[in-house]
């Protein structure tokens, strides 16, 4: 009964936001409101534009990390495994997570141990700005590695910017609420010199994690079976970051620095089953990084770039559970990488670039038997692109060389890669901001250590997994000072992937021993479309609606002969999306957003046994911002989950029901 | 102009409103339903009534975490395959059967399942399937029975004497009561038992020590006093421990993976003595057997490195020469279509055996039945990880 009146209430809120732009068309207002000003330094020559979302917008999300943000974005899946302190990592169009790169400040975030970034690790305290590419970043004045994953994530931390006759800039966050959360942070920044300035920002995340979950059953005469609700236990975290940031701009160039230090300690909540309600894993890292990069032209038409970085990142898990295996493992990972990259202009329409880049990887373990691998990387790129009145077009190519050495064994032989991408955009008319797209694209992923050298399961025989991509698609925008709506825009792409020889864990012998293959082959078609306006309903009165769809089929072509072949491949719904309804008010901001999964299977058969429900949630936030003097202040609260949905992401992993959260921000 | 764009908008939105609503009613989440039973009929009619066996059990371990340990059932007399019925049997048991099972054991009229992940021994009636209670024994493995106790062999034993290598222990547990009423230490992580005149026969695997050194021996437990009396040292790593008609007891070891190779050994008492002590090495490679007349048919799943792909072999090996009879039991070349083989069985009074494929571990898989003479009588599918059986009498 409670899910037809939950269903009822949430098409009662849709119908009534599509009655409140239908009555409001007559109010059509002469008060002009500016949109707001987004400082991103743009591209001149980005062939296809990212999905982003920045400032204001991304304020308003309720969203306690990087991984709940990108939620926003089409043709993303994340998995979740609950909770604050609880893995999330995200794909984009079904390739897989380890054909993403992800970018802090424009450098890429590594884990060579298992090539997946655990988006709950990075706060959204300081980001400014998330943007996703699909293919990659559609420029040419950028690394090698930029152009070498089938998907990029871009964050961009703030960046100081201070108001007539400033020096300083101080902000103080406090967040608190559900899972025991207590969340405080700050940000300070100084105006070292006209053109200099310093950042440092600190955050503290505790929480005990524990939040309520529930299993239902019932039987097919409609009588309850069971009705559990029990704590999750074992997630709570204690984590710091520490960020420092410094940098320069002068005439003919800028340079910046930045050392980050991440710390914590985690449960790890498990799996929920039969007579299993807590475990006793635990996990503790430091993540610590530096890094810089420095950028300068000369003359109108040759511009460079050098970056460098040295990463250190410590993991040590342990199994506590008396009634398992004891682990108590410790693991390092070291990378050093730079690349140089310059580009010239050859034309006024037409520019080439090159770039260098190296990289240096090490993990070590005090784990019996391990090999203790170490790999060089080195990656070379040429790109070109070229512009003829609307039509924008782009090449690269990159070759990555990579070799590995290790302990005590033969080292694997060297795997050499070629990525070829191609990017057109054509813009028919010259008034209207309206593109048609299109790209190409080939990929690989490199084995990682774990793939390769994890105790008895890697496999040193391993080749890189390719993902070819065709991706077709279009994009309207359009701005208006004044009027109802004041502006719109669109976004649609069909798109076609195949990855081959994908990297899969193969049964080995007996007794969940396992190995990993190159065996599979995922045909994957899908279609992406966001749309997005800003409406003036009345005064100073704006509605923003934000929407998102997604419908991807991602079947396993491997082997005729599996009982799964043309299946769906696990925890990819065919439909997905989610819609954001923004409603401000001067400095009042009322935001509800929705986020839909649709059905899909935990395994890699879909029958009925594996199938998963699909997952619908509803977040609302209610910001109100103040001056005193010169302080200015924020108050916004949070109700996440608001129907209190049971719902799983990850199989045996329970989310949380309704949860809360309250923020206060302080800036002078 | 402004009127008409409004009548423009209004369609489009109510068009819109229907769209999404359409969505709304097709993709919302459905009331949870316990997993329904499903039902295969068996073409196979050399059933006769006379016999004494009523149907087979079959429990699919399912993979560590999914929760996916579930029952199957073979009803004789029907030829009715029943996939999965211990939900809809038992439908208020939270989070159903649990996670990874791995033995299943009937005794007078009850069926018991040992589930290792859950920690649990599940104690069914062995008739209708209906949940009596459970045991919780900390990761469990095996379950034996002697007048009128089980017992299960766990790879918990003393807690925190030594953190990093606690040794494992067999519990026995009183069938009336489903209380442990006591447990005795064993060798490291024990798997398999073997009971044959008052002693059992514990085969410790040392799986959890492979940086240590793996167990090698057999523990004999007294079964009046409950107590250890001896270690049989055997071969390193030891999974399945069964006797034959000749009170001989077949032990298999798993070897290493890497250097030492699967095994399978023959322990048996010299007449005269009280003691069991290795009269022979087989000299294969042994993952699993079943024992039938004077017949012990056996195969085994090896990883190779080289060829980068599982070798697998069946064998049958005779109780009273001690000596390899065939290399191959399945006679009609269809052994190429099980993948890995993960469970053995064979019909007491006609012989068919049963050959359970895991395929990948996470995807449903077969179960095969082939007559006394080898060949393929029908197949069915499975849960996942389809691995051990027992027959039901009538």
């Amino acid at each position: 009964m409670k899910y037809y009146y939950v269903r009822f209430l949430v098409c009662m809120a849709i119908c009534l936001s599509f009655c409140t732009v239908l009555t409001a068309q007559n109010r059509l207002d002469s008060i002009q409101i500016l949109d707001e000003v987004v400082v991103t330094a743009k591209s001149y020559r980005e062939v296809i534009p990212a999905q982003r979302l920045s400032g204001k917008e991304l304020e308003s999300l309720n969203s306690h990390s990087i991984a709940d943000a990108l939620r926003y974005f089409s043709g993303v899946q994340i998995k979740d495994y609950g909770g604050v302190g609880g893995i999330k990592t995200v794909n984009i169009r079904s390739m897989g997570t380890n054909h993403i790169g992800v970018f802090y400040d424009d450098i890429q975030l590594g884990n060579a141990q298992n090539g997946q970034i655990d988006l709950g690790q990075y706060s959204l305290d300081n980001i400014e700005e998330i943007s996703l590419f699909n293919g990659q970043k559609s420029d040419i004045f950028q690394s090698a590695k930029d152009f070498s994953s089938a998907g990029s994530i871009y964050l961009r931390t703030r960046k100081p910017e201070f108001s007539y006759g400033k020096v300083y800039n101080l902000k103080g966050n406090l967040r608190f609420g559900s899972f025991g959360v207590l969340n405080p942070s700050a940000l300070v920044e100084l105006k070292l010199s006209e053109n200099m300035s310093l950042s440092l920002n600190t955050e503290w995340l505790k929480g005990n994690g524990k939040y309520k979950f529930r299993y239902r059953r019932v039987n097919p005469a409609g009588e309850i079976a069971y009705d559990t609700t029990a704590v999750r236990q074992n997630g709570d975290i204690n984590a710091t970051r520490l960020e420092l940031g410094m940098n320069q701009r002068f005439n003919t160039g800028e340079w910046s620095l930045k050392a980050y230090n991440y710390n914590s300690e985690r449960g790890v909540p498990g799996a929920i089953v039969n007579n299993v309600w807590r475990r006793g894993e635990r996990i503790w890292d430091t993540n610590s990084f530096v890094q810089a990069s420095g950028q300068k032209d000369f003359g109108r038409n040759i511009k460079t770039q050098l970056k460098a970085k040295y990463a250190h990142y410590r993991t040590h898990y342990v199994n506590n559970d008396d009634k398992q295996i004891k682990v108590d493992n410790l693991y390092k990972q070291k990378e050093f990488y730079s690349s140089l990259s310059a580009m010239a202009g050859i034309l006024p329409n037409w520019d080439v670039s090159v770039a260098y880049d190296f990289q240096w990887n090490s993990l070590e373990s005090d784990m019996w038997g391990f090999v203790w691998p170490v790999r060089y990387t080195n990656m070379v790129s040429a790109a070109t692109a070229f512009k003829w009145k609307g039509l924008k077009m782009q090449a690269s190519g990159v070759g990555i060389f990579v070799n590995d050495k290790v302990r005590e064994q033969q080292a694997p032989p060297p795997k050499n890669v070629f990525v070829p991408a191609f990017f057109a955009s054509y813009q028919p008319f010259e008034k209207h901001d309206f593109t048609l797209r299109a790209y190409v694209k080939e990929s690989f992923r490199m084995p990682t250590f774990n793939d390769l050298y994890y105790a008895d399961m890697g496999n040193a025989q391993l080749n890189p997994e390719t993902a070819y991509q065709y991706n077709v698609g279009t994009a309207y925008n359009r701005k208006n000072s004044k009027g109802f709506f004041r502006n719109i825009k669109f976004q649609g792409d069909v798109y076609y992937n195949y990855v081959d020889n994908k990297i899969i864990a193969y049964p080995k012998g007996q007794q969940f021993r396992w190995t990993m293959l190159n065996l599979g082959k995922v045909d994957i078609r899908g279609i992406d479309v966001s749309a997005q306006t800003t409406m003036a309903l009345f005064r100073e009165l704006m509605m923003t609606v934000r929407a998102q769809y997604t419908y991807q089929r991602a079947i396993d072509i491997t082997n005729p002969e599996d009982n799964y072949y043309r299946h769906q491949i696990p925890y990819i719904p065919w439909h997905s999306g989610s819609a954001v309804v923004n409603l401000s008010y001067r400095t009042l901001m009322l935001n509800y957003s929705f986020i839909y999964v649709g059905e899909r299977y935990n395994q890699q058969e879909n029958i009925r046994y594996n199938n998963t429900q699909p997952w619908y949630t509803s977040d609302v936030s209610l910001t109100y911002g103040f001056r005193i003097n010169r302080v200015s202040s924020k108050v916004c609260l949070e109700v996440n989950n608001l129907f209190s949905q049971d719902y799983d992401v990850i199989l045996n992993y329970p989310m949380p029901k309704r949860n809360y959260r309250a923020t206060l921000t302080i800036e002078i | 102009m402004i009127k008409d764009s409004n009548k423009k908008y209004r369609r489009t939105g109510a068009c819109l409103l229907v769209f999404l609503c359409l969505v709304f009613v097709f993709s919302c989440r459905k009331l949870e339903i316990v997993v329904p039973t499903e039902y295969e009929i068996i073409s196979d009619n050399t059933y006769s009534s006379s016999s004494s066996v009523r149907g087979m059990y079959l429990v699919n371990e399912g993979n560590m975490g999914s929760n996916k340990c579930t029952l199957d059932y073979l009803d004789y007399p029907t030829m009715l395959y029943a996939r999965n019925f211990y939900a809809e049997k038992n439908p208020n048991v939270v989070r159903e059967l649990g996670d990874v099972g791995n033995d299943i054991q009937i005794y007078g009229n009850r069926l018991y399942v040992v589930v290792n992940c859950s920690h649990k021994v599940e104690v069914l009636d062995a008739h209708t399937g209906v949940r009596i209670g459970q045991v919780d024994i900390p990761n469990c493995r095996y379950i034996r029975f002697y007048r009128g106790y089980a017992y299960v062999s766990s790879y918990v034993g003393p807690v925190l004497i030594d953190p990093n290598a606690p040794l494992g222990a067999v519990y026995k547990v009183d069938t009336a009561s489903l209380e442990v009423k006591a447990k005795v230490s064993v060798g490291y992580q024990p798997e398999e038992m073997e009971i044959i005149d008052d002693y059992m026969y514990v085969a410790n695997s040392g799986g959890y020590r492979a940086e240590l050194g793996y167990d090698n021996t057999i523990s004999v437990i007294e079964m009046e006093g409950f107590k250890q009396v001896e270690k049989i040292s055997v071969s390193i790593n030891l999974h399945r421990v069964k006797k034959d008609n000749r009170k001989q007891l077949w032990v298999s070891s798993r070897g290493d993976y890497r250097n030492v190779k699967s095994n399978l050994f023959v322990l048996a008492k010299k007449s005269g003595y009280n003691r069991m002590e290795v009269i022979k090495t087989m000299d294969i490679p042994c993952s699993n057997m079943a024992v039938h007349g004077d017949s012990i048919y056996l195969y085994s799943t090896e990883w190779n490195d080289f060829a980068a792909q599982n070798t697998v072999s069946y064998a049958i090996v005779n109780t009273l020469t001690l000596e390899v009879v065939s290399r191959n039991f399945i006679t009609d070349g269809t052994e190429k279509d099980i993948t890995i083989p993960y469970g053995i069985a064979v019909h007491p009074e006609n012989g068919d055996i049963y050959i359970t494929d895991a395929k990948n571990y996470v995807s449903s898989g077969t179960l095969y039945c082939y007559d006394r003479y080898g060949k393929r009588k029908w197949s069915v599918r499975t849960g996942d990880i389809p691995a051990h059986m027992v027959f039901l009498y009538k």
